[in-house]
């Protein structure tokens, strides 16, 4: 029992999976990125990344790069942990 | 059934994490070409060092000093790189469309910077190295600076090409001590290793896009 308490309800959606796994293996990733490699529209993607954010598990950083505005997100320190807190949980209750 | 669904989570995680560092669209078929272009190239470069004395029996000397003798294999040399460098574009090009990915992303840069780095920094080293007149090191020194280009690379791409990489480094270490061959090595590395490992990877991968 004790192990579905480590599985997090804040990664219970596909798309949340998605976001936090690209960020756990690259430092920064853009919106753009994001979008592009889960395939999301960009209300729905904008609506998973402010959950994380609201968490605190993923990082925001808004720039512009020339005229164009930049949004790019990182995973906290705090997120990361809880990620592979979660991804051992998987890992032990496939393994059951 | 619950932990189908872990199951479900666990590849989509490892997917995701794979696709957003790995360029995955880099074609088994462009090594077999590159293998054969370099073997092609050996041959010509095998024509130009039998007209010259002393490399016709294996010993190095003066050839070096030699402007045409340097410029002949240069050219053979980069004759060959732009063909497997071609080849692998548009071969590259092609299986990324049918996986319908994007082809110049975050994760094909990188892996070209990473690429780049020991390869560009080996080529001005053996530029070095003719410019001293110790070009007898110029094979050896290429096939270890490619292999170092290829373990960095791998990081980025399939972690096959690390192993490669690493054949590149032992031959291009072994050729140090055998001077005098450095051409067979050179078709040892660049065209027996590349057909070998394209034909790997070309069963490993780009039959699965089909």
């Amino acid at each position: 029992m004790s192990l579905i308490d480590n599985i997090n309800k804040a990664f219970d959606h596909r798309i949340r999976l998605g976001i936090m796994s690209i960020l756990m293996v690259n430092d920064y990733a853009d919106f753009n990125m994001l979008k592009e490699l889960l395939g999301a529209t960009d209300g729905n993607l904008a609506s998973h990344t402010k959950a994380l954010e609201k968490v605190a598990y993923i990082k925001v950083e808004k720039q512009f790069i020339g005229r164009k505005p930049n949004t790019r997100y990182s995973a906290s320190k705090l997120g990361k942990m809880e990620f592979k807190k979660h991804i051992n949980a998987l890992e032990k209750l496939i393994g059951k | 059934m619950e932990s189908n669904k872990y199951l479900e989570d666990i590849s989509e995680i490892k997917n995701m994490m794979s696709r957003s560092s790995r360029f995955i669209s880099l074609s088994g078929l462009s090594g077999i070409l590159a293998g054969v272009y370099a073997l092609i190239g050996a041959y010509l470069a095998h024509g130009v060092l039998i007209e010259y004395p002393r490399t016709r029996n294996r010993t190095v000397g003066d050839e070096w000093l030699d402007f045409m003798f340097v410029e002949k294999l240069s050219l053979i040399a980069i004759g060959v790189m732009a063909c497997a460098i071609l080849t692998g574009m548009v071969l590259t090009l092609n299986k990324s469309k049918k996986s319908e990915e994007k082809i110049w992303n975050s994760t094909s840069k990188r892996l070209v910077l990473n690429f780049l780095i020991p390869f560009i920094t080996g080529g001005a080293f053996c530029l070095v190295l003719i410019q001293y007149k110790i070009a007898w090191l110029v094979a050896p020194a290429t096939l270890i600076f490619y292999g170092l280009a290829c373990i960095n690379a791998s990081k980025y791409t399939f972690g096959d090409v690390r192993y490669m990489g690493m054949v590149f480094v032992i031959l291009g270490l072994i050729n140090t001590q055998f001077l005098g061959y450095g051409l067979y090595f050179w078709a040892l590395g660049f065209g027996v290793c590349h057909i070998v490992y394209g034909t790997l990877m070309y069963f490993k991968y780009d039959r699965k896009q089909t």
